[in-house]
């Protein structure tokens, strides 16, 4: 039962909520960002959301505490933006490694405290692996649509580079989520393919794509079936959304995933749509009862949530999901091939 | 292992998939620069706009799979893909299916897919180079996400034989799925098409072999696909596209039954399997299956017999006669032939109850066939519409029998309303498209010309219509359309809009409907387009395809407007300052010979002929291309040369019959500039009449305000002609010609007897005849009324190309957009009464057949266009016109620059 692999034949498996929002609450400051050891760094630091893994590490392992409390099976190490490629921004790219081995260290460590606790309720830990913030199969310049911002190659490298660490750092599986343009998880799988065989390993990959509107399409345009059909050539433990739509407007693109895909599906929408103020206030009930219409349908093996849900939305949807069957995937994916 | 059928998943922005009851797969091939030598001149060139045209064609006739070959010598392979690719993925329409990357070099394939979002599939492998180099190149295409297509070769060679086929095959298989764990559903074999009828035994089990091989691939190798390039077979009769149309149409016959599922196939060197001559099918058949010995000296007599002969034959109109009635009916549709239509049509109908079933069976199995072809781009424009004629005259013999009978109603996809909008009178396009749906089984509803809104919306509510389709070509029509829009959205209607017809362009569909109508509007620009809109929107879950729409146009607007925002203008004051300057007291300026007005009443319309440009002609098909190159096209040469046969023979009938009418009246006068754009005009009738005392009318131009480069000045029509201050005496001249009195009688006439192709021809016809002779007058001017280039001597082609001395720009289009100005024409030369020529609330010309302009001589003026201009120009011209900012607001719109 201590395998993830395991653990989701038998139980629709919690993910956690934002971890953004979360660190709002905190309200760091510039200072608290840089923390002792960047004090004197030449560039802004604040915003640098990874960064807290190092400068504020209690911080986090406290946020992955109150979402296990609520009851995450899976918390996501606090990794989003770990590529030297975002990194870029606030010219860190040499801590990518430690980084994602840290924020991979502190979710573990707290994870095998709650295993301990409760060992018929095994604790997770996916690294989250983010888009990025470049576009391999998008111009960022309309008059030169041949232009590229980012290679595959790019990609390839620093994806590699992230994996690495956060398979070294103990996460139990990976993550490649928010994916907005295809061929970015595409290098993204290329990559860990490549440390599979290289490390003669097996970790389980989950992928989570998402729907940016309601044109049904990523952003780089594909549809649900056509991004599915994309990103099926490596064995994955998981397929689904997340971000940019609320539970709600979410449904029907997890009906279609779920019913083309053999692998098991997972979601993690956000709390809604925007408000006028940009912000998310759909409630810990609202969210519940979109997501009970998942679980009556059967769509689903894990479930969590994404921008502006907390540890009341996760405790909510955890209620829920355990008077509910997990969805039943095709059996390829219980031996997953060579 | 559960035995699920495992389909071939592929995908571009949306997916393919191909199981074991696909259609068979067809390869769009002509963007492969070993396969295309106009492609690989474009890739040369780097002209890659038309690159993406020709992939563009592809999809829209129908390629389900887009194969891409950068692999010429002269080019640098890897950089061709990568960017051709990159630029696929920034069109949704092409990159919508899925790519095919084919190359012989590894590196061009790895750079294809590493920038293709979608699962491709790779072009190919094989076990040529050994075992270790198969299996890293398959375990890297796995890794990229694709499927593969591996060649029957090895290390000793392409396979030859059945036996050499099978076994490659096989060990390819084994390696792939048992040792780099590759998906079988993603192998797709190609087992070596070779050419027949070489004249070398050993090719006489060519075709054969591959037949037997592709069935013991299908039948032993789980879930593997077959494709294979079809044109090869044919190698040996290059120059014969009768025999080897008929070659690919039989082989592909036969290798689909054995199980080939996709495959490269050019669609315009395909004949219709039921339509291949029977002794030629039979000969062709006998070399495919080698089964005589002297089946290649047999096709090789045939080939010889038909050698520059015509495809139509009279022996093969006899022998389609033979056949059953339902196939008779569809070889009429599919042909165009209307000959034997009604006799075959009696036929059908004395076989079943109800004559309503011949036209909801026998009719629409024959028009599916032609739908289908066209949609996959086995037909053309002009056949379809030809088809509708067979069809029409199909359906109006069986209407009394259907009224006859009480509850006799046909079923229609969907009723569309089709109208060509207030103050506009140009019907070719929106009859085009009118009826290539009908075809297509949409109950048509349309309105005709000069329709004005109330009743455009009043009869889409009361009947109900799904789909309301406008059309116009002159600017104003733009506005009507903007009305439209407006008033159904104030109406609170929801009926899908299209928009289409010359002026109109996606730009200003998105930039100026689509904002004030909530809801689908869409632009098209070609009749072929129209079909596969009008399904969509008609389908029963189409939300996302209109969310879709909706968006694709909201991103376009916001696009566009980026664009032309940061253009920059100039305020009309510095403009003005950089007007044209002619050195007046150097240049030449002639008198007109013959001052005056001159009314030509009854032209010999034989004299225009010379001048006809057609191009425009075979545009306005929908066959791209310019005359006489696009006769000898690869693609629509054939379907060009029938239509310029049949416009040929309407047009000697027009002459012989003297069924047109054509007239014109032109006046040359004195006329200097006054106040830096507009030009004076003396009205004198004759030669005799005074300047002094001669009434004035003043022309108004318009000035470019775009800021260009410095050497660059920013033109006025004004500027060619002399100022009033200058002291010298300049001249100007204004025309009107027309020829199309007669042409809406005879269109009438021809649609009476639902002959939609000639109607549409009538008038297409006479349109090329009016720009005939408007530069039929304007040389007659040039050389002989004015005479300042009397010894001129210029070709049709030259005058195309506009390589004459003086112009004759005309209102509403791009040097004088402004419609206004045909108002003046009109007075100054009292057209209307003269030669019957009336201008519409929106001032298009009637009979639609007509030009008009000015006349500048010159030799230094010369065509620009105007662009944009602001809001002072806009104040300064409505003070000049003496009209309100907002009645030349109107007028001006397209104009007017985005602030």
């Amino acid at each position: 039962m201590n395998n993830i692999i395991e653990a989701i034949k038998h139980k629709i498996l919690i993910l956690d909520g934002a971890m953004g929002t979360m660190l709002q609450r905190y309200n760091f400051s510039e200072e608290d960002f840089r923390g002792e050891r960047f004090k004197d760094y030449p560039s802004s630091l604040k915003g640098n959301n990874d960064l807290l893994s190092l400068t504020q590490p209690k911080a986090i392992a406290d946020i992955h505490r109150q979402y296990f409390e609520a009851g995450a099976d899976i918390v996501e190490t606090n990794t989003f933006s770990g590529t030297t490629i975002a990194m870029a921004d606030y010219n860190m790219e040499f801590l990518v490694d430690e980084l994602n081995y840290e924020s991979a260290r502190i979710a573990k460590e707290v994870a095998q405290e709650f295993t301990a606790k409760n060992p018929n309720k095994p604790r997770f830990v996916a690294g989250s692996i983010g888009p990025t913030n470049r576009t391999a199969s998008l111009s960022p310049d309309v008059n030169k649509p041949e232009y590229r911002a980012v290679t595959f190659e790019d990609l390839r490298i620093a994806y590699k580079q992230q994996a690495k660490a956060l398979i070294k750092g103990g996460v139990d599986v990976l993550l490649v989520e928010t994916v907005f343009d295809t061929l970015n998880a595409k290098a993204a799988l290329f990559a860990i393919e490549e440390i599979k065989e290289e490390d003669n390993i097996n970790i389980p990959i989950m992928v989570s794509g998402t729907i940016t509107d309601a044109s049904g399409r990523t952003l780089s345009g594909q549809t649900v079936e056509a991004f599915l059909t994309s990103i099926s050539h490596i064995p994955l433990l998981s397929v689904g959304f997340n971000c940019a739509l609320g539970a709600e407007q979410l449904f029907p693109y997890l009906k279609r995933l779920s019913y083309e895909t053999e692998f098991y599906t997972s979601a993690h929408p956000n709390a809604g749509l925007p408000n006028a103020f940009g912000e998310y206030d759909e409630s810990a009930a609202e969210m519940q009862s979109y997501i009970e219409e998942y679980l009556k349908e059967g769509l689903i093996n894990i479930i969590g949530g994404c921008c502006g849900t907390n540890p009341e939305h996760i405790k909510a949807i955890a209620e829920v999901a355990k008077n509910y069957q997990p969805r039943k995937a095709g059996n390829e994916i219980l031996q997953p091939k060579i | 292992m559960s035995e699920k059928i495992k389909y071939l998943s592929l995908s571009g922005l949306e997916p393919l998939l191909i199981g074991p009851n696909s259609n068979f797969i067809n390869v769009g091939e002509r963007t492969n620069v070993t396969g295309s030598r106009q492609f690989l001149r474009l890739i040369k060139e780097r002209n890659f706009t038309e690159a993406l045209e020709v992939a563009r064609n592809q999809v829209d006739g129908g390629a389900q799979i887009l194969d891409v070959n950068m692999d010429e010598g002269m080019l640098d392979g890897v950089e061709a893909m990568t960017t051709f690719l990159n630029l696929i993925a920034s069109e949704p329409d092409i990159s919508r299916i899925p790519l095919m990357i084919d190359s012989s070099k590894w590196e061009i394939i790895e750079a294809g897919l590493r920038v293709v979002q979608g699962k491709s599939v790779v072009n190919s492998i094989s076990l040529k180079e050994g075992e270790a180099q198969f299996k890293h190149h398959a375990k890297l295409v796995k890794r990229y996400g694709a499927a593969v297509i591996v060649m029957a070769f090895d290390e000793a060679g392409q396979a030859d034989t059945y036996q050499r086929r099978i076994d490659i095959c096989k060990r390819s298989y084994d390696i792939l799925v048992n040792e780099v764990g590759f998906p079988p559903q993603d192998i797709i074999f190609d087992p070596n098409i070779f050419p027949v009828a070489t004249g070398m035994d050993e090719h006489r089990k060519n075709a054969l072999d591959f037949f037997q091989a592709t069935k013991w691939i299908r039948k032993n190798l789980p879930h593997a696909s077959v494709s294979g390039g079809v044109s090869n077979v044919s190698f040996s009769f290059r120059g014969n596209n009768i025999v080897r149309e008929a070659m690919h149409s039989a082989f592909l016959y036969h290798a689909i039954k054995n199980g080939m599922n996709m495959g490269i196939v050019n669609p315009s060197m395909l004949e219709v399997y039921d339509e291949i001559n029977k002794d030629l099918l039979d000969r062709v058949e006998d070399v495919l299956f080698d089964r005589r010995d002297d089946a290649t000296e047999r096709l090789l007599d045939y080939a010889d017999s038909v050698k520059d002969q015509k495809k139509d034959a009279t022996e093969t109109v006899l022998e389609w006669r033979s056949l059953d009635f339902q196939a008779r009916i569809t070889h009429a549709l599919v042909k165009g032939l209307d000959a034997f239509i009604v006799e075959d049509v009696e036929e059908a109908r004395l076989s079943v109850q109800k004559p309503i079933s011949v036209i909801e069976g026998h009719l629409m199995i024959g028009m599916n066939v032609v739908g289908d072809l066209f949609g996959s781009g086995k037909m053309f424009l002009p056949q379809v519409v030809k088809s509708a004629r067979v069809m029409k005259k199909a359906v109006a013999y069986l209407q009394p029998f259907i009224e006859a009978e009480k509850d006799g109603k046909q079923e229609f996809a969907g009723r569309i309303l089709m109208a060509t909008v207030k103050g506009d009178v140009h019907d070719i396009g929106k009859n085009i498209v009118s009826v290539v749906l009908g075809c297509n089984n949409y109950e048509i509803i349309d309105l005709g010309v000069m329709v004005p809104p109330e009743k455009i919306i009043e009869t889409a509510v009361r009947e109900q219509v799904d789909i309301i389709g406008l059309s116009g070509l002159i600017t104003p029509s733009l506005d009507e359309m903007v009305y439209i829009s407006k008033e159904l959205e104030r109406q609170k209607i929801r009926i899908p809009l299209i928009i289409g017809g010359a002026t109109t362009s996606k730009a200003h569909t998105a930039v100026k409907i689509a904002p004030h109508y909530q809801h689908t509007v869409v632009h098209i620009n070609d009749a072929s387009r129209a079909v596969t809109v009008v399904g969509d929107l008609l389908q029963k879950n189409n939300a996302v395809y209109k969310s879709q729409i909706r968006e694709e146009y909201d991103k376009f607007r916001e696009q566009f407007l980026n664009r032309t925002r940061d253009k920059e203008y100039r305020t009309l004051e510095e403009a003005r300052a950089r007007k044209f300057n002619i050195n007046w007291n150097e240049t030449t300026i002639s008198k007109p010979k013959q001052l005056g007005i001159q009314v030509l009443q009854d032209l010999d319309l034989s004299k225009l002929i010379d001048f006809i440009d057609w191009t425009p002609f075979f545009r306005s098909w929908d066959l791209h291309g310019k005359y006489p190159e696009i006769l000898n096209d690869e693609v629509v040469g054939k379907q060009a040369t029938e239509l310029f046969a049949d416009a040929q023979k309407l047009l000697k009938q027009i002459l012989h019959e003297k069924l047109l009418k054509a007239k014109a009246i032109f006046g040359l006068f004195p006329a200097n500039t006054v106040d830096s754009d507009d030009i004076e005009i003396k009205h004198i009738s004759n030669e005799t009449d005074e300047i002094k005392n001669a009434k004035t009318f003043k022309c108004l131009t318009l000035r470019q305000q775009l800021q260009k480069r410095d050497e660059l000045p920013n033109f006025a029509l004004s500027d060619f002609i002399a100022p009033k201050d200058s002291g010298i005496q300049d001249y100007m001249g204004a025309f009107c010609v027309c020829t199309g009195f007669g042409t809406q009688e005879l269109a009438n006439e021809f649609e009476k007897n639902n002959d939609d192709y000639n109607s549409i021809m009538i008038k297409a016809l006479a349109d090329r005849l009016a720009e005939a002779f408007a530069e039929y007058l304007h040389k007659e001017v040039r050389t002989k009324y004015w005479a300042y280039a009397e010894n001129e001597d210029l070709s049709n082609t030259d005058l195309i190309k506009e390589a004459y001395k003086g112009i004759r720009p005309a209102p509403g289009y791009p040097a004088c957009p402004d419609h206004l100005e045909k108002l003046t024409i009109w007075k100054l030369l009292n057209v209307e009464e003269e030669i019957g020529v009336k201008l519409t609330e929106s001032l298009a010309m009637w009979p639609a057949a007509s030009v008009s302009g000015y006349y500048f001589g010159n030799k230094e003026a010369k065509y620009f266009g105007l662009g944009k201009i602001t809001e002072d120009q806009l104040k300064d011209y409505a003070k000049r016109r003496n009209m309100s900012e907002n009645e030349v607001r109107k007028w001006l719109n397209p104009n007017l620059a985005e602030t």
